[in-house]
């Protein structure tokens, strides 16, 4: 979910889409969804003399689960904000793994020290 | 969801796992990315010959299947003379 987030914080950003057959597509990131498939407009495949299929397609689709990478440029990320976020959610998550579900009182109980 | 809005009743270059690209009318889509095409050709390229043209008609493709699916700019699709581009096939998905 935060992966989501910050993709939508890209959006109108050049961006590079590594897919998992090793194509290369860059262009102007305009959505994404919950499962990560992006929408890119103005479209340029690296090693176009290579791939000369894409000649006459200007904006595409891509699927979530076919992408290896997403290139973006430094300045378009806030790395500390996106390293505690990470870590933040992390955290949340072994929480919620630790916590026991107790029959009696049908309540969860947080491991001590937490909530 | 909003990513498929807009191909509909345009003509697409769909691109599958195995590397296939088929051009067609997009007839509809659903929020797993399935897609029904119409007017189906698989563009066949090879590096000895120039692309060859496979009239499918219609088709169902599973969203599991789908890699991209690209708007075609139908001037430059035209203008294109599919027989003079000799081209490695584009590769099958490796996860």
């Amino acid at each position: 979910m935060l992966i989501f987030s910050v993709f939508k914080t890209l959006t109108d950003q050049q961006v590079t889409v590594e897919l998992k057959n090793d194509l290369s597509i860059t262009g102007i990131l305009k959505s994404v969804d919950q499962f990560l498939n992006i929408r890119l407009d103005n479209i340029k495949v690296s090693d176009e003399a290579r791939h000369p299929h894409m000649m006459a397609v200007k904006n595409c689709f891509i699927r979530g689960s076919v992408v290896r990478y997403v290139q973006i440029s430094a300045e378009n990320v806030d790395t500390q904000l996106l390293e505690d976020a990470t870590r933040r959610e992390a955290l949340n998550q072994n929480v919620y793994l630790d916590a026991e579900y107790k029959l009696e009182s049908r309540e969860w109980r947080l491991p001590s020290g937490i909530g | 969801m909003s990513s498929l809005q807009g191909y509909v009743d345009r003509r697409v270059l769909l691109i599958l796992q195995d590397g296939r690209a088929i051009v067609g009318t997009m007839a509809g889509y659903d929020q797993k990315s399935n897609v029904v095409l119409s007017d189906t050709k698989e563009r066949v390229y090879s590096m000895d010959e120039g692309v060859e043209e496979i009239p499918l008609g219609l088709y169902l493709v599973k969203g599991d299947m789908v890699v991209l699916i690209g708007e075609l700019d139908d001037a430059i699709d035209q203008a294109t003379d599919l027989s003079t581009i000799h081209a490695e096939p584009i590769p099958p998905i490796r996860y």
